[in-house]
């Protein structure tokens, strides 16, 4: 499985919660499978959204799942030990690792090679992290939420892109209805 | 008065509720003041653009953040202050410990210090500086300005500011 398909499984999932989606392809895909309001889609800034995702989460109680890449997760490693300090039972970091850099041609990361991001999330205090096979990510989703636990999911699966167009939305836009979205 | 109290008396005044902090000496007061303030959520960050990532989060979740930090952090943030603080509009006051200005004896703070007004300017980011103390009275007026326009704001202190460095 690809992280397109994945998306589509899950996306029944994502549609009652709050979402930071990551830059590049997986938000062209999530928008295009799903656009929803409380879709926050990153048109830049790489390796940011388990840090956007966590702030939203401390500073209000409903459920928010950040949808990042093994290769951003590498890009903000010192995300992990601030997550792992500062913990919000209502947040959900989902690691699509695909061991690879998607957005960019594929190269290939380190978490593909001899790096664990499950290993480094516990190593770094992490108290509920989950491996699981690209098959599985929707039930153990659904079971993080539930749990209201903070919960690390790393789900291992297959490189490759599906080709979506490109969000035109304006910024802004994107933060203003995702903001009535928290708020409603 | 206490500076660093009435900094902090001026942020929770102005309803800043979430602040991250990268440490720095000078600002190792003001630090541990958001630190003991029930009214504060302190979530210190490993890097700045880590925090302003968090400061993202947090403002879209209700709460007016802020970021603690020294100038060497804009070296660090310049993406991240373009293509999320800028392009989504939000408000972030920055209060940044000016180092490599007069006073300063590590050399290469210098080196980053040169380029600290450059920047803020060449990014368009409302930039004002402290030098005396009496210049914080300014700050609540700041703050107010930073969540009226929705934009990123730097408030430079520098070591005159902060007294020097003690004994060096």
């Amino acid at each position: 499985m690809i992280r397109s398909e994945i998306l589509r499984e899950i996306a029944p999932i994502l549609r009652d919660q709050l979402v930071i989606c990551n830059i590049g392809i997986p938000s062209q895909e999530l928008h295009a499978i799903d656009d929803q309001p409380s879709n926050f889609y990153m048109l830049g800034t790489m390796g940011l959204a388990s840090s956007i995702g966590l702030g939203l989460a401390l500073a209000q109680p409903k459920t928010v799942i950040a949808i990042d890449g093994d290769g951003s997760v590498l890009t903000n490693l010192g995300t992990l030990p601030t997550i792992a300090n500062n913990v919000a039972d209502n947040y959900i970091l989902l690691i699509i690792d695909n061991g690879s850099y998607g957005s960019t041609g594929d190269q290939p990361t380190y978490a593909g090679k001899k790096t664990s991001l499950a290993a480094v999330a516990q190593a770094c205090g992490c108290e509920r992290v989950i491996e699981c096979q690209a098959e599985d990510t929707g039930a153990v989703l659904q079971a993080a939420i539930d749990a209201r636990q903070m919960t690390v999911i790393v789900c291992k699966c297959d490189s490759g892109n599906a080709k979506m167009p490109v969000i035109t939305m304006d910024p802004v836009v994107i933060k203003d209805r995702f903001m009535k979205a928290v708020q409603a | 008065m206490n500076i660093d109290k009435k900094i902090v008396d001026d942020l929770v005044a102005n309803d800043v509720s979430f602040i991250t902090t990268v440490p720095c000496k000078q600002l190792a007061g003001v630090i541990e003041e958001v630190d003991r303030r029930e009214g504060i959520l302190h979530v210190p960050s490993n890097k700045e653009d880590e925090g302003m990532g968090l400061c993202a989060g947090a403002w879209m979740g209700g709460k007016r953040p802020a970021i603690i930090m020294q100038n060497t952090a804009i070296g660090v943030t310049i993406n991240t202050l373009a293509t999320l603080i800028q392009y989504y509009r939000m408000p972030l006051p920055m209060l940044i410990s000016y180092r490599g200005e007069l006073r300063e004896p590590v050399a290469c703070q210098v080196e980053m210090a040169v380029h600290t007004k450059a920047l803020l300017a060449q990014l368009n980011i409302p930039t004002y500086h402290f030098h005396h103390q009496s210049d914080a009275a300014e700050l609540d007026e700041i703050l107010k300005y930073t969540f009226m326009c929705n934009k990123p704001v730097a408030i430079l202190t520098d070591a005159n500011f902060w007294g020097g460095y003690g004994d060096q």
